[in-house]
């Protein structure tokens, strides 16, 4: 017994950076990687759903436009993405643009949440259009015949039940999304991954600190799946086959 | 805006970027994806084995593995592989282990869990009455796996197989956490050295998503050629 | 039954003026090679019922999914009580939400309950208020039998009743025509008439209907002529009486023994 809390008690120390405890240096790291992950998500949703969209609309010019949006974004390490937006783009604006952007509070933090929102976005562009496309040629025929505008057709008939179609792979997506977000530590942000390694570097107590930060995220990833398990249930249709 | 790029910067790496970065890059790429494949292999077979407590152990270490980000599995393997070989050979203290055996060690583990669920899903889709089939001719389970299921499995699943083994291609750059001299490593480092980062990582984006949409635009076509054996 | 040549839909015999739909020399191509619809021409009364038949591939379904523009052709004019359906600046949905269409398969969305299936395009598209667009809802799905059903979804009703909403659905924008294509096909045996009563009762009132179906009693007991299609033409354009008497072209004879011996 004592020495399990022995072995815990590294995590009530004051931690080198004088913050508090190492238990709270975790906890704020776990705190930005739920924060740069809900901003990721709403990006990676908002623009994965328009490009989508566009992947699925009769016009060819859109039709490309959407496709080199994704080819980009999923052809190129995350990492290098994050480098990209935080080291190349201010370079490459006009000067007075970019030192601005230089300046901006935690600009690491903002560079990785919509870098990464971005890099998102571009796996939930593809599951929503192989959905929309999946889906029966008469539904949008049947929306087209009543007198429905595209406009109307997507909203009222094909997204609603294209998400439903894509609930399950956007839920890893999420998952993939919350894990992917310990990139940002390469460009200073002290997001979970990072500060377990922090907790290491001034504790030496590396097996305690990465034990650590590997059962949150267990326990992260646990609750997510239930919850969105929850809700796929929740808006099941009636009479319609879903996995249990 | 490209007044000032530094072409020469690119061309003067030319030789280390490739000959060294893109060649660890590479190496340590393909050997994870055929370390993956086999280990994510025996995973699959015995998530589907019945056998207890097999599919217990397989689901437990997919599950786990697959719940936790690459980098702190990075993190980890670093730390940890030392100490292993130490505890293997004897020795009185952690053995220092080449870094790019622990980085194959830990993608090929890894990256062996998403595979395993791309051969699983493959040997799912078989129809029920190959394995039948192979069993009433006379075939041990051994047999009928090795010639007859995982064949099969392994041909309708190598567009997805590929696939992922791009996906790894791109993940083997977290390396640089590590500061190992992988390609994206060598550009960090040479573009630190003469401070022409913008030159370094445009130049890397570019590579890599060569190299990617080749790759991808490669496996699209080999799937529109490969008809699924049904 | 009545007698195979009666026509009871008398309304179509009283109508004069322009057709409802009128079609002249429409043709369609999918590649420069293969053509899909060769001159079509043809028109509906008001009133009228027209059954569309042929083999399959023969370009009947592609026929009537030009009429509302849901296939674009590339030559010949079609117009719907005047308007040209190939007109750049025809307004389609508004055009479309005045013809009931009804699909092989149904087509219900599955999202929805059934009550909102007949509502969604009302509210949109007419932009009728809810009250209004549930009471029309309730008395056609009282029409087709169902009234009980409204609150629940697609995927809980069977085929049959699935299309009996399909219909109701497409009555609910009070089209002037309505066009039916295969609405039998996907069917089990079982369900088929209760399907084609509804569509019978539809024919009596005096819907204008062009339907594009392989069920020859259908034909016999309300259609006012019969289109024969094969190959993308229009083969045979005559009355039911006619048709079904004395079928000129070999290609119809033939499809007719076939069909009538099942």
């Amino acid at each position: 017994m004592d020495k399990i809390v022995d072995w815990f008690s590294i995590f009530w120390q004051e931690s080198a950076e004088g913050t508090g405890t190492y238990a709270y240096t975790l906890l704020l790291g776990l705190q930005l990687t739920l924060e740069i992950s809900v901003i990721a998500a709403v990006v990676a949703f908002v623009m994965g759903s328009i490009v989508g969209v566009c992947r699925t609309l009769p016009s060819p010019l859109v039709r490309r436009l959407s496709g080199a949006y994704v080819e980009f974004f999923r052809n190129i390490p995350l990492l290098v993405q994050l480098f990209l937006w935080y080291f190349v783009l201010p370079e490459l604006l006009p000067r007075d643009i970019g030192m601005w952007l230089k300046q901006v509070p935690h600009s690491n933090f903002y560079t990785a949440a919509f870098g990464l929102g971005l890099f998102t976005s571009s796996r939930v562009a593809v599951q929503l259009s192989a959905a929309i496309t999946s889906m029966p040629r008469g539904q949008k025929m049947a929306a087209t015949a009543l007198g429905l505008t595209t406009r109307q057709s997507y909203t009222n008939v094909l997204l609603p039940m294209a998400y439903r179609i894509v609930f399950p792979p956007l839920t890893s997506e999420l998952l993939n999304l919350i894990k992917n977000s310990s990139v940002a530590l390469t460009i200073g942000v002290a997001e979970l991954t990072q500060s377990a390694r922090n907790m290491d570097s001034y504790t030496f107590q590396t097996f305690q600190a990465f034990t650590a930060a590997t059962l949150i995220y267990l326990v992260l990833n646990i609750t997510i799946t239930a919850v969105m398990r929850r809700i796929e249930h929740g808006v099941a249709v009636p009479g319609m086959l879903v996995a249990k | 805006m490209f007044s000032n790029f530094d072409f020469q910067v690119i061309i003067d790496a030319l030789p280390y970027l490739f000959l060294q970065g893109m060649v660890f890059t590479l190496k340590l790429t393909l050997l994870a994806a055929i370390f993956g494949t086999i280990f994510g292999t025996v995973l699959a077979l015995m998530r589907l084995s019945g056998v207890w407590p097999l599919p217990q152990i397989a689901g437990a270490y997919v599950n786990f593995v697959r719940s936790l980000p690459l980098l702190l599995v990075i993190f980890w393997f670093f730390f940890l592989v030392p100490f292993i070989a130490q505890k293997m050979v004897g020795s009185p203290r952690p053995i220092p282990i080449d870094p790019f055996l622990t980085a194959l060690i830990t993608f090929s583990l890894f990256e062996a869990v998403f595979f395993s669920e791309i051969m699983r899903a493959g040997i799912q889709s078989l129809p029920k009455g190959q394995v039948a089939a192979g069993y009433a001719l006379g075939l041990s389970y051994t047999q009928v796996m090795r010639r007859i299921v995982l064949p099969q499995a392994f041909r309708n699943m190598l567009p997805v197989l590929l696939t992922q083994t791009i996906v790894l291609f791109q993940d083997t750059s977290l390396v640089y956490v590590l500061s190992l001299n992988d390609f994206l490593g060598i550009a960090g480092k040479i573009g630190q050295r003469d401070g022409r980062l913008t030159e370094m990582y445009i130049f890397a984006a570019l590579v890599y998503f060569l190299i990617s949409f080749a790759a991808s635009q490669a496996v699209r076509r080999l799937q529109a050629h490969t008809a699924i054996i049904r | 039954m009545t007698t195979a040549t009666t026509t009871p839909n008398s309304a179509a015999k009283q109508s004069s003026g322009a057709p409802v739909i009128q079609m002249i020399g429409v043709s369609k191509w999918y590649t420069p090679e293969f053509q899909v619809l060769d001159a079509c021409s043809t028109s509906v009364q008001k009133g009228e019922v027209v059954v569309v038949c042929g083999p399959s591939g023969s370009g009947k379904s592609t026929l009537i999914k030009c009429v509302n523009a849901l296939e674009p052709f590339q030559q010949g004019d079609i117009f719907v009580e005047g308007v040209q359906v190939n007109d750049r600046a025809t307004n389609l949905p508004k055009l479309r939400s005045r013809i009931g269409m009804v699909f092989q398969n149904f087509e219900l969305f599955p999202h929805l309950t059934i009550m909102e299936n007949l509502t969604l395009a009302q509210r949109k598209v007419l932009k009728r208020g809810k009250d209004e667009a549930d009471a029309k809802a309730r008395k056609l799905l009282q029409r087709v039998g169902l009234s009980d059903q409204a609150p629940k979804y697609p995927g809980q009703l069977s085929g049959g009743q699935q299309q009996r909403v399909a219909i109701a659905r497409a009555l609910a924008m009070d089209p002037v025509a309505m066009l039916f294509d295969e609405p039998t096909s996907a069917l089990d045996p079982e369900m088929v008439s209760e399907v084609l009563d509804v569509m019978v009762e539809l024919a009596r009132e005096g819907m204008t209907m062009m339907v594009v179906t392989h069920e020859m009693g259908f034909a016999r007991k309300v259609a006012n002529r019969v289109i024969f299609m094969d190959k993308g033409a229009i083969v045979e354009d005559v009355p039911t009486e006619e048709f079904f008497g004395s079928p000129r072209s070999e290609r119809a004879q033939l499809f007719l023994s076939k069909i009538l011996s099942h």
